[in-house]
């Protein structure tokens, strides 16, 4: 193909228009005549039986058309839980939560009751009627003591606290541990708090009772499988449910779920025949929307005198929280992220995944990686401190080389598929890094500032994220007879920009403007296969599907118009929404006219006596994970007086593989670093002992806002993925990862002298405080 | 709950009269019975700035303000920049050419907010940028690219100003 037109430039967004004059369609943008709207009854207690309900006050409170619990909804349903998303792992019954509580609340925030009216204010008018009479039971806060055998359970209907143990193991850890020269043993502990799309959850159901459909607007990352899970759950079939994800605020992992209100509302709907709109709070997201929270890391490390690690031994401890509806991919993807780009010989490392009285436990952006990426950094770190190194050297010891490519770690995916690296350069990645921070004159800077009582931090680490999960992602790309050009797609566009790339793709091939293609997503009515938004997947995954689909529209365009001005394929080009002879503009072909001819005249053949319609379908198939990375070298300022940290430069490296726009993915680097920028030094989840939640607003839970956020520098290096034809891999996750880990060894670099070592995060200046006073004490 | 008022409020340089509860919040009234629903509610309790709104030309939280506080006041709302999915105000320009947006969710109150801010401040440093909008959350950008659009606008009006 002669030079990209349209992949890797950095075009103006096709959904920016819309969103940026109020003509976005978000869930509660929607309103369809006669709407209902629901307000949920919330679970007081971390833990507790209800032993009555009482609806009948809220029942004749006015404007209520219903209030309704668990054995209300249950005859509409046909089975008593939710599914188990995820269903081919091997866990223990009753782990998937109930559409409304079920004689038993396990997390503050388990919607026991929903009450229906004519709006939002009656129905929370009427929520507050509902008396719900608890027998508080003891309460797991904490997943370390979850684990012990003296814990109270969480939920009295499971058998243990322990919703599973597995391992990630290779290589003979044994050895590495006899004959290396330095053993350590380290702790530690993570904690990423709620996802905070800026838009909630949101669902509008409307069952028509005339043709017997359900149409159903969820502001989801799956829109295909709530279909497939609504379908099971109302004993209908496919043809049955429209789910829809219009205009969607974001979503950084926790819409990738369908949740008890989405099966509530719905249920509702067709029980009362109308439209039916259910739009969170923001309290309940706090309250009832997954998190990624709390991992106890204890790993014992073995490495040389050259600081190279030989191997790694350990248990780690998730807070799955008080139901498992995902699986648990989320301890699945951290454990396996351990080495990440490092070379660990050998590893032996025990998960134990324990229930909490929490709100439930799926991965939020990053997904477990960042935690894990935290851990091996400060081994990192200790092992250059312990053998005398820099930092830098220590990593660039242990990083795998560009030569080694493609490199199996030795684990496997959740697939079953080894983890195999397929392409990058590490060392090089960190270098650029490490020069665009200017981390040689960094002493220099550091001297100057300590003289004038300031101190001066800088600290690096690398991440890798496995990138666009199969097993497929669909397209559909057709050119029908008005000549415009529709790609549409089971992936799910949540914000990304995902109808920009899926755009350029396709225009790349048919060589009309991306603005001018029309790009549906995440509608089931569109197309009937799909998965959606999670992994950082969608270019990779809907990308191939788009780019495989263009081809085949494309050469069927060019053997149409051949047919039709009877010129040979290879003379024609496609050109502004036109098939014509090269050069020569006159001749040639609209897309209407072509779209028009292979719609048929009945009674007369094709042209060519092709197979009608100008459309293609693709489903692009990947069991391999393709694996994107990114370094981040971040210089800050630590006040050893009250804590504060002040960030001054943050470097992100970054390699997606192939660049499909370099604006959307230095977004998507940005935007990711600030995450857990937010996860490292603001955002603290928390929870009194009664695992009562206590951060429920923003003014308790910190959301990064600009002022604290340093201007980020990004280079984008391009290492193309082996396994699509386009090269491409994720941008979402990718900078997310590294940032807990460079942030936290900056700080402690800048407090080296207090002797403060960190092995948690969040970090607040109240803590950071804490651990220096721990420090100077420790030099005393 | 038959507590209503009738109140007259001019909504984007049009006069509306509305018939509302004492308790309806300013955003309720937009997005449910004015329709105008490019505003959006992300917290309401005030802190994530979604819902801003300028009421007589000043920066307003939405979901915390009462609709019939309003009465005999002026609303612009985020409709009000013009150009319905076609977007022609400097501000919405320079967020398309500085990829100040992903989501889309919080852009309404991140642009009356610099709306206000332009107007007040013509010659604003990165750091009063991001201070003007450190009462705006957004998950998705780090709040970069808005930056750089608000200081681009704020280039391109000094040169014309200064023609």
């Amino acid at each position: 193909m002669s030079a990209s037109k349209f992949i890797g430039q950095p075009l103006p967004r096709v959904e920016d228009g819309a969103l940026l004059s109020g003509a976005g369609r978000y869930v509660d943008d929607i309103h369809l005549p006669g709407t209902l709207e629901a307000a949920f009854v919330r679970s007081s207690f971390a833990h507790a039986r209800i032993t009555s309900v009482d609806t009948s006050a809220a029942r004749a409170a006015p404007g209520v058309h219903a209030v309704l619990t668990y054995d209300d909804i249950r005859p509409q349903l046909t089975a008593d839980r939710l599914p188990l998303e995820l269903r081919p792992e091997p866990l223990p019954p009753n782990i998937t939560p109930f559409p409304l509580a079920n004689k038993e609340v396990v997390f503050a925030g388990e919607a026991i009751a929903v009450v229906i009216a004519e709006s939002r204010y009656l129905a929370e008018d009427a929520a507050g009627l509902v008396e719900v009479d608890y027998e508080p039971l003891p309460a797991v806060a904490d997943c370390l003591a979850a684990t012990l055998p003296d814990a109270p359970p969480a939920d009295t209907r499971q058998a243990s606290n322990i919703v599973k143990e597995f391992r990630q193991a290779y290589g003979n850890v044994g050895a590495a541990f006899d004959s290396a020269k330095h053993r350590a043993s380290l702790h530690f502990k993570t904690h990423r708090g709620c996802a905070h799309p800026m838009e909630g959850r949101a669902v509008l159901a409307h069952f028509d009772t005339i043709e017997d459909r359900l149409t159903v607007w969820d502001s989801t990352q799956e829109s295909h499988d709530v279909r497939g899970f609504l379908v099971h759950l109302l004993g209908l079939n496919d043809n049955q449910v429209r789910v829809v994800a219009p205009d969607v605020g974001g979503g950084f992992g926790c819409k990738h779920l369908m949740y008890p209100e989405e099966v509530v509302i719905t249920a509702v709907s067709r029980m009362l025949g109308r439209p039916v709109k259910w739009i969170e709070d923001r309290r309940e997201h706090f309250l009832a929307t997954i998190q990624e929270r709390d991992q106890y890391w204890e790993l014992d490390i073995a490495f040389g005198g050259d600081g190279k690690l030989l191997g790694m031994r350990g248990r780690m401890i998730h807070d799955q929280g008080a139901y498992t509806p995902r699986g648990t991919n989320l301890p699945t993807n951290a454990s396996t992220a351990l080495p990440g780009p490092y070379l660990v010989p050998a590893l032996d490392l025990k998960v134990v995944v324990a229930e909490t009285n929490k709100v439930a436990t799926i991965p939020v952006r990053g997904a477990g990686y960042p935690s894990a990426n935290f851990c091996m950094e400060r081994c990192l770190d200790h092992i250059a401190r312990t053998v005398g190194l820099d930092r830098y050297e220590v990593r660039r010891r242990n990083l795998i080389k560009p030569e080694m490519m493609p490199f199996q770690t030795g684990l496997a995916a959740r697939s079953g598929s080894p983890i195999i690296y397929d392409s990058g350069d590490y060392p090089k990645m960190m270098a650029t890094a490490l020069e665009a921070i200017d981390y040689e004159g960094f002493p220099e800077r550091q001297r100057q500032a300590r003289e004038q009582g300031r101190y001066l931090g800088i600290g690096m680490a690398m991440g890798l994220k496995g990138t666009g999960r199969g097993p497929f992602e669909s397209a559909s790309v057709r050119i029908d007879r008005s000549g415009k050009v529709s790609v549409i797609t089971g992936a799910v566009a949540i914000g990304q920009g995902l109808k920009t790339a899926l755009a350029q793709i396709c225009a790349e091939q048919l060589g009309v403007q991306p603005k001018d293609i029309a790009v549906i997503a995440g509608d089931t009515g569109a197309i009937s296969m799909g998965l959606g938004a999670f992994a950082s997947r969608q270019t990779v995954m809907g990308g191939s599907a788009v780019h495989v689909a263009s081809v085949a529209v494309r050469e069927k365009a060019l053997k149409a118009a051949s047919e039709m001005l009877e010129v040979g394929v290879d003379d024609l080009e496609l050109q502004d929404g036109r098939v014509q002879v090269q050069g020569v503009p006159n001749l040639g072909v609209s897309f209407a006219e072509l779209g028009t001819a292979m719609a048929g005249v009945p009674g007369y053949k094709l042209p060519g006596e092709l197979p009608p319609g100008l459309e293609h379908s693709h489903n692009f198939l990947g069991t391999s994970l393709t694996y994107a990375g990114a370094v981040i070298a971040v210089e800050l300022e630590v006040d050893p007086e009250t804590g504060h940290v002040k960030l001054h430069k943050i470097v992100a490296v970054n390699d997606s593989g192939v660049v499909i726009n370099p604006n959307t993915v230095r977004g998507q680097v940005i935007g990711s670093v600030v995450h857990t920028l937010g996860n490292t030094l603001y955002e603290w989840m928390g929870y009194d002992e009664q695992a009562q939640p206590v951060t429920t607003t923003f003014a308790e839970y910190l959301i990064p806002t600009a002022p604290e956020i340093p201007r980020i520098e990004v280079i984008l290096l391009e290492y193309p993925g082996k396994n699509n034809p386009l090269g491409v891999k994720g941008a979402g996750e990718t900078a997310c990862i590294p940032v807990p880990g460079a942030i936290v060894s900056a700080i402690e670099n800048a407090l080296e002298s207090f002797g403060v070592r960190i092995a948690e995060f969040p970090l607040s200046p109240a803590r950071i405080f804490e651990l220096l006073s721990q420090g100077r004490a420790g030099n005393a | 709950m038959s507590d209503t008022h009738r109140i007259t409020v001019r909504v984007n340089g049009e006069q509306r009269e509305v018939e509302v509860e004492g308790r309806l919040t300013l955003a309720d009234m937009l997005r449910h019975r004015l329709q105008l629903t490019g505003t959006h509610l992300g917290c309401e309790h005030g802190v994530c700035g979604a819902c801003t709104v300028l009421v007589d030309g000043r920066s307003a939280r939405s979901c915390l303000m009462l609709a019939v506080q309003t009465d005999g006041k002026s609303v612009e709302t985020v409709e009000s920049l013009g150009g319905r999915g076609n977007p022609s105000h400097p501000l919405q320009q320079a967020f398309i050419e500085h990829h100040a947006l992903q989501c889309g969710y919080c852009t309404p109150g991140m642009l009356m907010t610099l709306v206000e801010f332009l107007r007040d401040d013509p010659n604003p440093t990165e750091a009063s940028v991001r201070e003007a909008i450190s009462g705006n959350l957004c998950r998705c950008t780090g709040y970069q690219g808005i930056v750089d659009a608000t200081l681009a606008v704020a280039k391109a009006f000094a040169n014309e100003a200064g023609r």
